[in-house]
C-alpha cells in the first residue's frame, strides 16, 4: 500500500507538469489572438502615441499681368491653449493684454468645452483661443506668456492685398465651415480656405499642400519630442503663385471713373480671353476682410442696400438694350433672312406695330450697316418678324424661337460663361415653351418684339455684353473669358485656351463690325471716337422699371487687329451715349495709349465727380 | 556521511544556469526598452533603470557564486534558523517600512531599498522542505498537516499585514508542493475551485444578462459539469443508460430555457440551479437502488460548492459595505484602479497586441516608452516584450520558462532526499505561479495581482530573491551526485 501510494505521487509529476504546459499552452492560444489574428491594436497604439500635427504650406501669391504684386501673405499669431495644462493665472491680465473683456474670455472658454461647438474637443489637444492677434498685442503677450501655462502663440499667416481695387476678382479667404470640411478632407476646423474670388476658384492651386510632423505623445498628453526623428515627417508643399489677366493700373482707373455709380465696366483681350479689368461698382476694399474684424466688416458689407460684395459684372442680369442687335443681326445673316444689301424701312418706330418700338430720326429704309450704326429699333423687328413669322422658313414660331435661341446659347448668352471665378451667372434667354405657356401658345414675333431690341425676356451680364464685342473683334470667334493668366508650374483649364466658334459662319462678322465702326464715325457714339485709334462701338440705352434707363456701351478698338473689347454698363445713367460710351473712351485711351490726351481732361474730371445713385442712398 | 569531493562546476546543472543567463539577460533588454526615455542618458549609466539593473545582475553572479561555495548541508541544517530570522524581518518591516503607495513592505536602509517578501519565499520552501523532508514524515496526520500549514501561513500572513497582497498570494503556490508530496487531490481541487468560484463571482457579480447574474451562472454551471464529470468518469457509472440520462438532461435542459426564455424572462442561474438539484435526486436514487456510496461524496460536493458560492455571495453584498467591496475588489485585481475602470490592462492588451508577429523591434514600442502601460519595468514588463518582439519573442519568452519549470520538475524528481525534491518542487511552483499571475493578469486572463515576472521585472530584490531560490536548488542538486 505505503508503495503504491509513493507511485500514486510520483505520478503527480504529470499531472503537475501537464497543468503547467496547459496553462502555457492556453497563454499561447491567447497570445496568437491578440498579436496575430485581430489587427486593431497596432492602431490603437499608433493613436495613443502619435499626435499628428500638421505643418502649414504658404499660400501662393498673386500677381497682376504685369508683374505687380496683389496678394500675399503676412504673419499673424493665433492664441492656442491645453486646458490641461492651464494653471491658474491673472485672468485680468490676460484679458487686458490680448484686448478682450473677462466675459468674453469666460464665453470663449465655455465654447472651446462645449462638445456641441466643438465637436473634436480635447483637453490634451491645442485649442484655438483667439485668431490673428495683431503684431503689437503679439509683442505684448510673447513677453507675459510665462506667466499663462496652458497658453501658446501659433504662427499662422494671413493675406494681405497690396491695391484697394479688385475685390470682386481676388476674393477672400475665411475659416471653414463644416461642410466644407465634409466635402474636402483635406480641411480641418480652424483651417483657412478662399471664401470667393480666384482664392476659391484657384483654392486648390493656391493652398499647396499641408506637411505633417509626427510627434510623440506620453500618456500625460506631453511632448516627447519626434517620431524617429522626423523620419516620417512631410514637408508641407507651397501654393503656386497665380499670374491675373488683370492690369492692375488699368483696374484702379475703371474704379476710380466708376466711383459714386453702380455698373461694371469689363475689358477683354479678344486674341486671347483674358480679361484686363473687372470693375463692379460699388466696391469695397479687399484688406476688410482680412483678420479679426472680417466677421465685422462682412457682416456691415452684406447690410449694405447698395450690395458692394455682388459682381455685378458676372452676376447680374441686365437687358442688353441696343448691345443686342449685333448679335440679332448675326443670326439673321446666318438664316438668310438678311442679305448685307436688305432694306428695312422705318418710320420713327416699327411700322407693323404702328411705330412701336419706336425709333428716333435717320434715314430710311436701311440696310444692317447702317441700322447698327444708327441703332435703328424697327430694323430687328423687322428681322425677327421675318424670322419666326414666316411660315416657309420653319414649320412654326416656336422652332423659329428655338433656332434663334440656340445662336444665342452658341454666342455665349443665356448661360454661364464658363469664367474662373465663383458665382457667375448666365442671364437669360427666353425658350419658346416659356412663351407657350405664358400666351398659351398662341403668339407671334408681335407678342415678343421687345427682344429684338434686347428688352422683354432677355437678359445679360455685362461679362456676356463684352464677350460678343469681342467676337465680333475676333471676326467670328472668342475665349472664354478668364481672369487668370497663368500658374506658376501649371497650366490654364484647357476650356481657357481653346476658340469658341458661335454657329455663326466668320463671313458675317464684317458687317457687324463695319456697323460698329460706322456708330463712332458717325452714328451713336461718336463720343466715343478716338483721333488716332479706330475704336468700333454700340451704345446701348435699356428701360428699367426701377429709376431711369441703364446706360450701355459695347465696343473694341482698333477696327482692324482689335487689342481690347469692352463694356461698361451703368445704371440708371440714361443714354448709352451719355455716361457708358465716354467711360469706355477714357477706358481704352488708358489702356491702348497708357494716359489720357489733354482735350479729354475735363471729361475725366466729369466723370470722376459724377455721383449716379439711386435716390433713396443719396 | 562519506563525500566524493569532484568540482562543483561539474556537477551542476549547466542547463538551467543557460536558461538563468538567457531570461536574465533578455530581462535586462526588456528594461532597457521599457525605461527608454527619448532625451534620456545613456543605458549603462548608472541613475537609470537599465543601468542599475545591470549592477543588479552583476551583484546576482557574486551572489550566485556564493550560494555555489556554500556547502549544500548548510541549507538543510540552517533552514528553520533562515526562516525564523526572516519570520522576524517580515515582521519588523511591518513596523519599519515607510509607506510607498500605500504598501509597507519595503526596508529603507540609506539610499538601498529592500523587500524582505522577496527573500521569505526562499525561507519558506527551506522550512517546508527541512520539515517534510525528514525521516519518517507522514503527511496525513491532522498534526503534520496542520504544520505545514501554519509554515506556509505565517510569512503570508506577515506579507499581508504589509499591505502586499500580490506577494502573499505567492505562497498559495506551496499547496502544489504539497500536492505531489500526497495531499489529497480534493483539496487541491476544492481550493482551486474555491479561488475559481470566489473570482468568477466577484467579477461578474454586477453583470446582469436579462434577468441571470451572470457570475452566478458561470459558477453553477461549472458545478454542473464537474458533477457530471465525476458522475460519470471518476466513479464510472455502470449503466450506460444513466450516462445517457445525465448528459442528456444537461444538455436538453439549456436550448428549452433559452426558447422559453424568448417569450417569459428566464433566470437561467435558478435553470442551472435547478439542474444540479435534479442531478443530486438522481444520484441519491442510484445510491439507494445500487448501494454505491460514492455517489453520496458527489452530491456532499454540489451541496459545499453551492453552499460556498451563496455564502461569499451573501457575506459580499449583504454584509460588507460597498467601499469594503470595492477594497475587495481592487487587492484582487478584479476592479481596476477606480481612477479608470480597465485602463491598464487595457494598455497592457494594446501594447501586446500593437506588436504583431514580429514585433515593433527594439526600442521602438511606443505604448510602454510614452508610459501608457503602468509599472511597465516591474510588474507590466511583459508588455515590453509582446510589443518589441511581437509574438515571436513572446512566445520565446514563455517557451524559456516552461523548459526551466519542467526542468525544475525534472530535478526534483531525480532528487534522492526529500528535502531537495520538496525544495525543488517549491521553487518550480513558485515559478510557475509568477508565470502564471504576472502573464495571465498582462493579457487579460487573470486579475491584476502586482507580481514581479522572475529576471525580467526591474528591482534587485526580486532578481536576487529568485536567483538565491533557484541556485540554492542548483546547489542541492550538484551534491546529488557527490553522494
Amino acid at each position: 500500500m505505503a508503495t503504491n501510494a509513493k507511485y500514486t505521487f510520483e505520478n503527480r509529476r504529470f499531472i503537475i507538469s501537464g497543468a503547467i504546459i496547459l496553462i502555457v499552452f492556453i497563454f499561447i492560444i491567447r497570445l496568437f489572438y491578440l498579436q496575430v489574428i485581430e489587427n486593431e491594436y497596432k492602431a490603437f497604439a499608433d493613436s495613443n502615441a502619435f499626435l499628428k500635427k500638421a505643418l502649414y504650406p504658404s499660400r501662393g501669391m498673386i500677381y497682376d499681368r504685369n508683374g505687380k504684386l496683389l496678394v500675399y501673405n503676412q504673419p499673424a499669431y493665433d492664441v492656442m491653449l491645453i486646458m490641461r495644462e492651464v494653471k491658474p493665472f491673472d485672468t485680468l491680465d490676460f484679458c487686458h493684454t490680448v484686448g478682450i473683456t473677462k466675459e468674453q474670455f469666460v464665453k470663449r472658454i465655455a465654447d472651446i468645452k462645449n462638445r456641441r461647438l466643438n465637436p473634436g474637443y480635447s483637453s490634451y489637444v491645442p485649442q484655438t483661443f483667439m485668431n490673428q492677434l495683431s503684431a503689437k498685442d503679439y509683442g505684448v503677450l510673447q513677453e507675459k506668456l510665462y506667466k499663462f501655462p496652458g497658453f501658446y502663440i501659433q504662427n499662422r499667416t494671413i493675406r494681405e492685398y497690396e491695391y484697394p481695387n479688385a475685390a470682386h476678382v481676388l476674393g477672400n479667404i475665411g475659416e471653414v465651415n463644416k461642410r466644407d470640411i465634409e466635402r474636402d478632407n483635406y480641411y480641418v476646423q480652424s483651417d483657412y480656405s478662399g471664401r470667393s474670388g480666384v482664392e476659391r476658384s484657384y483654392e486648390d492651386v493656391l493652398r499647396g499642400e499641408k506637411g505633417v510632423e509626427i510627434l510623440l505623445r506620453d500618456a500625460h498628453g506631453r511632448i516627447k519630442g519626434k517620431y524617429e526623428d522626423g523620419k516620417h515627417d512631410v514637408a508641407p508643399v507651397s501654393g503656386k503663385n497665380l499670374t491675373l489677366s488683370l492690369d492692375m493700373e488699368l483696374q484702379a482707373y475703371g474704379e476710380q471713373l466708376m466711383r459714386n455709380k453702380l455698373g461694371s465696366i469689363i475689358m477683354i483681350e479678344p486674341s486671347t480671353g483674358e480679361i484686363l479689368c473687372m470693375v463692379s461698382t460699388p466696391t469695397y476694399n479687399p484688406n476688410m476682410l482680412v483678420g479679426r474684424q472680417r466677421g465685422k466688416n462682412h457682416a456691415l458689407l452684406e447690410g449694405n442696400p447698395l450690395k458692394p460684395l455682388y459682381d455685378r459684372a458676372i452676376m447680374a442680369g441686365y437687358p442688353p438694350g441696343s448691345t443686342f442687335k449685333p448679335a440679332m443681326g448675326l443670326i439673321f445673316l446666318q438664316e438668310g433672312i438678311i442679305t448685307p444689301e436688305t432694306m428695312y424701312s422705318c418710320g420713327h418706330g416699327y411700322p407693323v406695330l404702328g411705330g412701336k418700338p419706336a425709333c428716333h430720326g435717320h434715314y430710311s429704309p436701311l440696310n444692317l450697316v447702317a441700322a447698327i450704326a444708327t441703332s435703328c429699333n424697327a430694323f430687328f423687328c423687322w428681322g425677327l418678324r421675318d424670322m419666326i413669322d414666316n411660315r416657309k422658313r420653319y414649320p412654326n414660331v416656336q422652332d423659329g424661337l428655338d433656332v434663334w435661341r440656340n445662336h444665342m446659347l452658341s454666342m455665349g448668352y443665356g448661360r454661364p460663361l464658363g469664367l474662373d471665378l465663383p458665382g457667375e451667372r448666365g442671364g437669360s434667354i427666353p425658350t419658346s415653351k416659356m412663351y407657350d405657356k405664358l400666351y398659351s401658345g398662341r403668339w407671334s414675333s408681335s407678342t415678343i418684339i421687345s427682344n429684338a431690341i434686347g428688352q422683354g425676356e432677355v437678359l445679360a451680364t455685362p461679362l456676356q455684353m463684352c464677350n460678343l464685342a469681342a467676337t465680333i473683334a475676333n471676326r467670328g470667334y472668342f475665349y472664354t473669358p478668364h481672369v487668370v493668366k497663368s500658374i506658376e508650374n501649371g497650366e490654364l483649364a484647357s476650356q481657357y485656351t481653346q476658340k469658341n466658334s458661335p454657329t455663326i459662319e466668320a463671313r458675317h462678322y464684317a458687317h457687324l463690325a463695319e456697323g460698329m465702326r460706322n456708330a463712332v464715325i458717325g452714328g451713336t457714339c461718336r463720343r466715343v471716337a478716338l483721333p488716332d485709334i479706330a475704336v468700333c462701338g454700340k451704345t446701348g440705352t435699356s428701360e428699367t422699371v426701377h429709376g431711369k434707363d441703364h446706360s450701355i456701351f459695347i465696343g473694341f478698338a482698333p477696327y482692324e487687329k482689335p487689342e481690347v473689347a469692352i463694356s461698361v454698363f451703368v445704371e440708371n445713367a440714361g443714354f448709352g451715349a451719355t455716361y457708358a460710351a465716354p467711360i469706355a473712351k477714357l477706358m481704352l485711351q488708358k489702356y491702348l495709349k497708357g494716359e489720357i490726351q489733354d482735350s479729354d481732361k475735363y471729361l475725366e474730371d466729369f466723370i470722376i465727380n459724377t455721383a449716379i445713385m439711386p435716390r433713396n442712398v443719396l | 556521511m562519506y563525500y566524493k569531493k569532484t568540482s562543483i562546476w561539474k556537477n551542476i546543472d549547466w542547463l538551467t544556469i543557460l536558461l538563468y543567463i538567457i531570461m536574465v539577460t533578455a530581462g535586462w533588454f526588456s528594461i532597457c526598452g521599457a525605461s527608454y526615455e527619448y532625451d534620456s542618458v545613456s543605458l549603462f549609466d548608472l541613475s537609470g533603470r537599465p543601468g542599475s539593473q545591470l549592477m543588479w545582475i552583476g551583484l546576482s553572479f557574486v551572489l550566485v557564486f556564493i550560494v555555489l561555495m556554500l556547502d549544500a548541508d548548510f541549507y538543510g541544517v540552517f533552514a528553520y534558523l533562515i526562516y525564523g530570522g526572516m519570520l522576524i524581518l517580515l515582521i519588523a518591516t511591518i513596523f519599519l517600512a515607510p509607506d510607498i503607495k500605500g504598501s509597507r513592505s519595503w526596508l529603507v536602509i540609506g539610499s538601498l531599498q529592500m523587500q524582505p517578501a522577496e527573500f521569505a519565499k526562499f525561507a519558506t520552501a527551506l522550512a517546508l522542505a527541512k520539515f517534510m523532508g525528514a525521516y519518517g514524515f507522514k503527511f496525513a496526520t491532522f498534526k503534520n498537516f496542520s504544520l505545514c500549514l501554519v509554515l506556509i501561513m505565517l510569512p503570508m500572513f506577515c506579507i499581508l499585514l504589509q499591505k502586499e497582497t500580490g506577494s502573499a498570494l505567492v505562497y498559495l503556490a506551496f499547496f502544489l508542493v504539497l500536492y505531489r508530496e500526497g495531499m489529497s487531490g480534493y483539496v487541491l481541487m476544492a481550493g482551486i475551485s474555491a479561488v475559481a468560484f470566489f473570482v468568477i463571482s466577484m467579477k461578474y457579480s454586477d453583470v446582469m444578462v436579462g434577468i441571470t447574474p451572470l457570475g452566478e451562472l458561470i459558477v453553477l454551471c461549472i458545478i454542473q459539469a464537474i458533477t457530471v464529470f465525476l458522475a460519470t468518469t471518476v466513479y464510472k457509472l455502470r449503466d450506460k443508460l444513466h450516462v445517457k440520462v445525465l448528459l442528456g438532461a444537461t444538455a436538453a435542459t439549456y436550448p428549452a430555457a433559452f426558447i422559453v426564455s424568448l417569450f417569459i424572462p428566464v433566470n437561467f442561474a435558478l435553470v442551472t440551479l435547478g439542474l444540479l438539484g435534479a442531478t443530486c435526486c438522481y444520484l441519491i436514487f442510484l445510491t439507494i437502488k445500487n448501494w454505491v456510496w460514492h455517489y453520496v461524496l458527489i452530491f456532499l460536493f454540489v451541496l459545499v460548492a453551492v453552499g460556498f458560492l451563496f455564502s461569499v455571495d451573501y457575506v459580499f453584498d449583504e454584509v460588507l459595505e460597498p467601499h469594503q467591496q470595492m477594497r475587495i475588489k481592487v487587492s484582487l485585481g478584479l476592479e481596476d484602479d477606480p481612477s479608470g475602470a480597465g485602463y491598464n490592462v487595457n494598455q497592457s492588451i494594446i501594447a501586446i497586441g500593437s506588436g504583431g508577429l514580429l514585433g515593433r523591434g527594439f526600442l521602438n514600442g511606443t505604448q510602454t516608452k510614452l508610459k501608457y502601460v503602468p509599472e511597465q519595468d516591474t510588474d507590466f514588463i511583459f508588455c515590453t516584450v509582446g510589443e518589441e518582439q511581437g509574438f515571436v519573442g513572446s512566445i520565446l519568452v514563455l517557451i524559456l520558462f516552461t523548459i526551466l519549470i519542467v526542468r525544475l520538475i525534472i530535478l526534483s524528481e531525480k532528487q534522492k532526499t526529500a528535502f531537495a525534491r520538496i525544495y525543488g518542487y517549491s521553487v518550480a511552483a513558485i515559478f510557475f505561479f509568477h508565470l502564471f499571475i504576472n502573464i495571465g493578469m498582462v493579457i487579460g486572463l487573470t486579475p491584476v495581482i502586482g507580481i514581479p515576472l522572475p529576471f525580467f521585472s526591474y528591482g534587485g530584490s526580486s532578481l536576487w530573491g529568485f536567483t538565491i531560490l533557484l541556485f540554492v536548488f542548483l546547489r542541492m542538486d550538484a551534491t546529488r551526485k557527490e553522494r
